[in-house]
This record gives C-alpha cells, structure tokens and sequence, in this order.
C-alpha cells in the first residue's frame, strides 16, 4: 500500500476549503440581479382552497411577482413524480395521486405550497407572503397511519381508495403459513418504526436562472444528485428541455437521502425565473420549512412474527406493515418499505419462509422517502427486535440464537429476491464480542447495581443491501432510472488528471479517496488529481449519491475508465520506448519496461499522447477514456454492533456507556474516512433509538415538533465515544471489491440500542425513541408485574 | 435603516443597513463572508457562531446594528495568511468534519471553548461546551477528538 493508495488514512483534500470558511454551498452563490422567493404555505393539515387573493402582496414594496398554482397549470408544468411503479398484490400499478408543485384545489399537508412571491429582498418577499389570502374550507385530517386504512378516514387521493396506494407482497404465502403451523415456538411483536427528519445541516437552496436568448435555464440545487434532478425536471416536469437545462450541486452540506429527490421549490424558482424575464429566483428555506418539506423517513407500524423449530433454527417470518409515505410520493417513495425494506428481512439468517405484506398508506402528512438506511434500518429493526426478544423468549442466549441461524454458505438466496454474494457474520459477531468483552458483561451489571444503575446490553446484527442495481433487475422490479454509474478520466498533457464522476459527494469525501485510486493505479500524487462532480454541463451523465453506492458503483466506473488509460498509456510508452506492450509495468508515475532501467515519466507519455508528434499506427491522440459500470448485483455490507446502557431507575434516563461496531465493507479505500463515516451513521441511529421522533398533531395535523427546540437531535454530549472496526470479505461483484459503508450505523444501531435498554429495565415493551419518560413507564410496569 | 460600523476581520467597514438585519446576514449578504452559515432558525444550531469582541456569540441571535462598534471576528479571520489556526489544523488532522456545513462554528465555538477553559479540557467538558453546536454527519466523536488535539497543540505552543 503506497502512501496514498488504497487503504492509506490520507487527510482529506477538501478540508481546507472548509475550515477556512471557502466552501460554496447553494446560498453562498449571489447571481446578478437575484430576487427571492418566498412560498406561501398552507396552515392547515387538509383543506379546501377556495379563494387567493394576491392583490396586497402584488401591491407590496419590492414584489416583483405572486404565482399560484393556476399559472402553473396554464404553463403546462406537471406535477412531481414518484420515479418506481410498485405493483399492488392483484397486479394493478400503485395508486399515485396528483402531486402539484403548488397546491391548486386541495391542500394535503401542512406546509403544502400554495403561492410563491417573488421580491427584491428576501425580506420583502416573506413580507409579502404574510399578505397573501387564502380563503381555505377546513377538511378532516388523518396522520395516524391505523385511522388512515380504517372505513370513513378523511381521503386524500380519489385514485387511492382507503388512502392505499398500494398493498403489495413478497415471498411465499402458504409456504409461510405451513411453517409457522409447524412451529416448536412463535414469537410475536408490534413494533413501531418511529418517523424521522433528516435534518442535513444546510437546508434546502434552490436557484433558478432563465436566460431568454437562449432560452436556457440553469438550477444551482441542494442536490445529491444533479442528472437525476435534470431528467426528471425536463423529462417528467417539463420545466425544460434536457439540453437546455444545466444543473449544478455545488458543495452540499449533508444530504442522508433528502436531498435526492426532485421537489417543488426548485421547480418553482425555475419556471418562476422565465415567467418574471429571465432574473435569477432563489429559495433559501429555513429550518422549520425544511421540518415541514423535507422528506421524512422510517414510519411504520409492524405486525411481526418468527417461526422457530424445536432446535431454534428459524422456520418462519411474517411481517405486515402499513408504511407510511405522507401526502404525496415522493420520488423513490414506493421502492423504500418494499424493495429495500422487505428483501432485507431475512438478515443474516437462513430463514426458508418469509411473507411480507406492505401496504403504503398517505396521510395528511409530509412526504417520507429514503433517509440514511432507507427501508433497511425497518427491516433490520424488525429482525433483530425478534431475534433478541425470541431468545428471551426460549431462555437462551442471544448469541447463540444467531449463530445458530447464521448463514454460512455463499452465495445465498433468500426467499426475498436477495443472493447474499459473500460475507463472514461469525468473524463481524466475535469481533464485537471480543471488543465489547460481553463475555464478562454480568460482572459489569453486578457492578451498576452497586452503584443503583441498570445496566443492560444489546446486540445488533445487520445486513444492508448497497450500490442498488444491476439496472436491468431494478429495472423489472419498476425502477424508472438505471442505476449504473459513469465516470470519465482526463489526463491532462502535463500529466495531472481530472476525473469526472456522476457520484456526489456532501460530506463523503471523494475528492480525496477517488484521487487515492487513481494514485494506486497510475502513481501520481493525489494533489495531481482533481475530482469533477455536481454540474452538468461538466459530467456527462450520473446517477448520484445515496445508497452507500459511491464508492462500490462511482469508483467501479473510474476503475474501468482507468483500464482503458492504462491500456493506451502502455501501448504508447511500448512504441516510444521500442518495447513489447506487454512488458509495460506502470509504477509510481512511471511507465517502465519491466526488468530494464528504460521508463517514461506518466506525463512524459501524456504529452506524448498530445503532441501526437510520434503515435503508433491508428492510434488517436489525447488521453481521455470514459467508463460506464452496471453492477451485477446488489453488495451486502453485515456487521455486528454491542450497545451497553446504564438506565437511572430514579429518572428513565439512559446513558450509553460503551458502543462496539464490527462492520464488513469489503475494501476499504480510506479506513478515517469510513470510521467517520460509521461514526456518523451511528449518531443518527442511536438518535433514532433515544432521541428524534416526529410528534403529529392527531386531530389538527400540525407537526409539533418542527424545529430544533421540539424534535431532539443527537448533541455532543448525548452520544459516546464509538469504538469501531472492520472484518472484510471482499465482494465478488466488482472490481475493487467494495460494498459501501455509508448507511450501516444507522441501520444496525437502533435495535442495539433497544435491545439493550430494555434488558437493563427488564421490560420489553418500549418503543423508539425512548426517552426518559417511556423507559421510566417501563420500569414502573416491570415493578408493577414483580409485586 | 441604520448606519452601522465595526471592525470584521481586522477590517473596518460601514454600511446601511435595516433595522431588523441580523449579524448574520450582514455578515453573508452584505460582507460576502459566507462561511459563517445558517443551519436555524431558533438559535439552536450554531453554525452561524462568530466572535464579537473575542467571545463566541451566535449571528442568528443578534442585530448587526447591536455589533455597531464592536470588534468581529469570523471563520475568515482565524488564519494568519497561510498559517492555519491551530483549531484549523487539528480539525483537519482528526477529520473532524464531514460535509463542512457546521465546522465554521465548531470551529469559532472551540477557539471560545479553549480560551475559557484552558488548554486542559476533559472529554465530558468538551462534549457539554459543545451543547450549542448541532453536527449531522460525525457524530462528534471525531469533533471531540479534534477539540482535544488543539487544545494539546496549543498546550504544547504555549
Ligand atoms: S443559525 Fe444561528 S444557531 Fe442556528
Ligand atoms: S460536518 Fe456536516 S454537519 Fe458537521
């Protein structure tokens, strides 16, 4: 391993911009004549709209333009759209209802879009917006997913009858049923995935500028992933032609998913752009309308079941969920609680039943969609909720229950789609075993209770699935996209490089471990390489960022590309050097016959490719090449994580006194960076376990907790120090061998979390997050039973 | 509209400027000093921490027009020329941060955080001193790592 290759913990490359205060987020870019957008947004969780006057807000100082929904229409911009056809269990298509960018007839959801006021200042503009009336007819509301499929629910969409919009299956019904009618033992839970903001630190930025002698538009967004957004706001919304329509995601603070999808603000702030003359319109949100717009995650409520045979092998899942996808789908919405959430139920277990039935469910709340972990955290949440709570159940240990049911043979097919390529789940298990040092863990409880602490511990293990592909599978399963990646490499004549990737990077790192790859391969430093991403005018084309599929998708790409410049670079260097293309060897940015002392500086063999003055017969000059790759499967991160808690029976509050991650990645390219990446995943998780939850209104629809003062996120103080480290099997499926690491803390730590505390307080019954005042009622009933 | 004057960054500047515009958007809009960010909007986050008068304050919560006079320093003015702050470098070498979004005012937040404490900072101090500053992405362990490592290297300086 070089210093900078592969594997090396190099400091990351993109720092300095950022601790220097240089970055260049959305809001940082001050187009000429920039005016600003401000949307008025419904107050209400359901209601009619039945009259808006605009006339004061048009009367107001600095107002340049009030919109509505109606121009929208009469412009012929559609809707927005749910990019994945899932198909209900009778084989009919998924019940999408009207998706507006600003609402026309019907508000579905608190903050909902109905008017956009366009304005000098942005102070202006939310003046303004202050003196828009809208004349609403109040309309019951649901947000409670079990009242929303009941007879006489407030309904949202004609087409979703029940406010179902789909009800769909997976795996092998009867098979199921015969097996759990065979059981030794059955283990039952309703188990409540609790409803997430995802809160990147930067909100949402969109800037919309149409220049009208070219009749071109360019979006300046808060993306993770700027082709998409192109494709669908041209393709799909019609705000412009694709060639006519250039996209940049410059430096994105945090995404965590919400900020894949193609919303309406940005929308809005294009086509507004046109309709006022071509000035620049930017939309800034704030933090309480990213609370109420921004795609939420999780929120499901499970019915859940595990079949056991008299030897504790698992014979059988079952699982019924109503999901939860708010108002409108979302842009991935429908793949979430089914392809990524219900294909992942049989963990890292041979279970040879399983039967998973998922109805998604709109309520009058704001749209969920994919948030780090994405329909994984659910399902892994479910498994390993029943693992733990069925080895309580047995009497045995938790441990044994899993290595019992471990799959040990690869590949594997699950009865959900997924075949498991590679993995070792008793190497990731005894790693955290022996970190954690569980063994001796009674001793350490004896030694809380000496001091008046409970003291608990929780295991964990998961399986993700990454790097969603191949685009021909996802593409039968109802994927509107493929899901390769594209990746171009630019050797520049005096021998630096550009590569340009449709990977996004918001936190992740690439500029510095996509460079480390590069200097593995061609041995140049990696302050010789630059990393392109987030425009498109720049890179061809690119799926983006999310799902963990950066590095085992993006980096495949740029290993291709790279084969095909090394290729070039030695025959080159063979015909300069007068040698047999196959003694070429490329090392430390030399290109050497291998055996001899004869070599030529990489950038001796760049300019060569550029003055062209001396190429091999038919050879084109430059150094450029170019590489799409579609994975041939899905990768399957696993990993094992221990949480040990100490509860204050006087207060409910649980202290996480030790966390132990052991994660299988496959690869590493960067170990601090994928450290910090876990760490990161971590902290959401375990907020999710302890902290964060979104509290609706039940009558009113109001969300209750919409800003930083009521919806706890993870602080410094309420998290531990991670002890974290890594097994690796690599994956078969790509060339570097690379599964993804970007979503697993938040996917395996919340059962950990759980598990833990509710050994600890000897109770069972306790739902995420738990709060002081839950675990304090648990506790209260535990003492209650024991009387 | 009021005029106002004060000294950022070691530079003297004035401006009119409404009577409800916040430090911060001062600071961003009219000074073009856009690594001080906005991450909320009720004083939570601290990504928008800066230093009035030597001490860590959040630009969400205060009037530019009451930072007339006063003496401001931002994540732009840490630095001497090339020469990185101390906190700068150990956030660097700790990888403590990720997307960048929130590091301005950890790193504003951390330099307060030493001069009041002192270069002898426990774990459990620096994660209650960080109560006012949200990070999303490390899940501070790498923060607390970073914070403990310029305090050493200013300890070490001094
Ligand atoms: S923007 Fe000032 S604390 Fe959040
Ligand atoms: S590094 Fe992204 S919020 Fe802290």
């Amino acid at each position: 391993m070089g210093a900078e290759g592969l594997g090396a913990r190099v400091l990351r490359k993109e720092d300095k911009r950022f601790i220097t205060g240089r970055g260049r987020y959305t809001d940082d870019y001050d187009l000429k004549d920039t005016t600003y957008a401000a949307f008025v947004r419904s107050p209400h969780a359901h209601a009619r709209i039945k009259n808006i006057d605009v006339s004061a807000a048009e009367a107001a100082p600095g107002v340049v333009a009030v919109l509505t929904g109606s121009q929208l229409t009469d412009d012929k911009i559609g809707g927005m759209i749910c990019g994945w056809m899932v198909h209900s269990k009778d084989g009919s298509p998924m019940n999408a209802g009207a998706h507006p960018a600003i609402a026309v007839d019907i508000v579905k959801h608190v903050g909902d879009q109905v008017a956009v006021v366009i304005a000098e200042t942005n102070g202006q503009a939310r003046d303004a917006a202050e003196l828009v009336e809208v004349d609403y007819e109040e309309l019951p509301a649901v947000v409670n997913l079990k009242a929303a499929v009941k007879d006489g629910a407030p309904q949202l969409h004609p087409e979703a009858a029940n406010n179902i919009s789909f009800d769909w299956a997976i795996g092998e019904k009867d098979a199921t049923e015969a097996a759990f009618a065979a059981a030794a033992n059955v283990v039952s839970m309703d188990i409540t995935n609790n409803r997430l903001v995802p809160n990147p630190m930067e909100p949402r930025v969109a800037i919309g500028s149409y220049d009208p002698a070219e009749e071109h538009y360019t979006l300046y967004n808060t993306s993770q992933n700027p082709h998409l957004a192109r494709l669908i706001l041209s393709a799909f919304v019609g705000v412009a032609p694709e060639h006519k329509l250039r996209v940049i995601a410059p430096d994105v603070g945090g995404g965590f998913g919400s900020k894949i999808f193609v919303y309406p603000e940005e929308t809005v702030c294009l086509w507004a752009s046109k309709r006022i003359g071509g000035r620049p319109v930017k939309w800034t949100s704030d933090r309480t309308e990213a609370f109420l717009v921004d795609a939420h995650g999780r929120d499901h409520v499970t019915e859940a079941e595990m079949a056991l045979d008299e030897n504790n092998k698992i014979t059988g899942l079952r699982v019924h969920t109503l999901a939860n996808i708010g108002a409108y789908m979302s842009t991935f919405s429908s793949a979430v609680p089914t392809y990524l959430h219900a294909t992942l139920l049989s963990g890292q277990y041979n279970i040879p039943n399983i039967y998973a039935e998922i109805d998604a469910v709109y309520t009058n709340t704001s749209p969920v969609d994919a948030y780090r972990g994405a329909g994984r955290p659910e399902a892994t949440y479910v498994v390993e909720r029943l693992m733990e709570t069925a080895a309580r159940q047995l009497g045995i240990s938790p441990v044994e229950l899993r290595r019992t049911n471990f799959i040990t043979e690869f590949p594997h097919q699950t009865p959900v789609i997924m075949a498991y390529d590679a993995g070792d789940y008793e190497a990731s298990l005894s790693a955290a075993l022996s970190a954690s040092d569980y063994d001796a863990f009674e001793t350490r409880r004896e030694e809380a209770r000496s001091r008046g602490k409970l003291r608990g511990i929780g295991l964990s293990c998961y399986i993700e699935a990454c790097g969603i592909a191949p685009s021909a599978a996802v593409g039968s399963l109802g994927a509107g996209v493929g899901l390769w990646e594209s990746a171009e490499i630019r050797v520049n004549p005096v021998g630096t490089v550009e590569v340009l990737t449709g990977s996004h990077s918001h936190g992740q790192g690439h500029e510095t471990t996509f460079a480390q790859l590069v200097n593995e391969r061609l041995g140049i430093p990696i302050e010789n390489v630059q990393i392109v991403h987030g425009d498109t005018d720049k890179v061809q084309f690119g799926m983006g960022t999310y799902g963990s599929r950066s590095g085992a998708v993006g980096m495949s790409a740029i290993s291709k590309a790279l084969d095909k410049i090394e290729a070039k670079t030695k025959k080159l260097a063979a015909h300069l050097l007068e040698a047999s293309e196959a003694d070429i060897v490329i090392e430390g940015g030399q290109v050497k016959v291998a055996g001899t002392d004869q070599a030529l500086g990489f950038h001796e063999v760049a300019l060569a490719a550029y003055t062209a003055h001396n190429m091999p017969e038919g050879m084109e000059p430059g150094l450029k090449e170019g590489a799409f790759y579609d994975p041939t499967n899905f990768t399957f991160p696993a990993g094992s994580y221990v949480c040990e808690v100490e509860v204050d029976p006087e207060t409910g509050r649980t202290e996480i006194v030790q966390f132990v991650a052991a994660d299988d990645f496959g690869t590493i390219i960067n170990p601090m960076i994928v450290d910090g990446q876990v760490h990161g995943g971590l902290a959401q998780g375990i907020g999710q376990a302890l902290l964060e939850g979104c509290v609706y209104d039940e009558d009113t629809g109001q969300l209750i907790t919409a800003s930083f003062m009521d919806y706890t996120m993870p602080r410094a103080d309420d998290l531990p120090n991670f002890q974290v480290s890594t097994t690796k099997t690599e994956c078969p499926g790509n060339p570097l061998g690379m599964k993804g690491c970007g979503e697993a803390g938040a996917i395996g730590s919340p059962p950990a979390v759980i598990n833990a505390i509710t050994d600890a307080i000897g109770n069972n019954n306790l739902s995420m997050p738990a709060t002081p005042l839950k675990v304090w009622q648990a506790l209260q009933q535990t003492s209650a039973a024991a009387e | 509209m009021t005029t106002i004057a004060m000294q950022v960054n070691g530079k003297e500047v004035t401006a009119d400027v409404e009577d409800r515009t916040l430090l911060v958007q001062y600071i961003r809009e009219s000074l073009g000093l856009t690594g001080t960010h906005v991450g909320c909007d009720t004083s939570q986050c601290g990504a928008c921490v800066v230093h009035v008068d030597g001490k860590a304050v959040k630009s969400c919560t205060m009037l530019a027009a009451q930072a007339a006079g006063k003496t401001i320093t931002t994540i732009e003015g840490i630095a001497d020329g090339d020469t990185l702050d101390p906190i700068q470098v150990a956030f660097h070498e700790n990888h403590g941060l990720q997307c960048g979004f929130c590091t301005p005012g950890m790193i504003m937040a951390t330099k307060d955080m030493i001069a009041r404490h002192g270069t002898d900072l426990d774990e459990k101090t620096i994660r209650s001193e960080l109560e006012g500053n949200i990070c999303r992405c490390t899940g501070y362990h790498n923060i607390v790592k970073s914070i403990q490592a310029a305090a050493s290297a200013m300890a070490a300086a001094e």
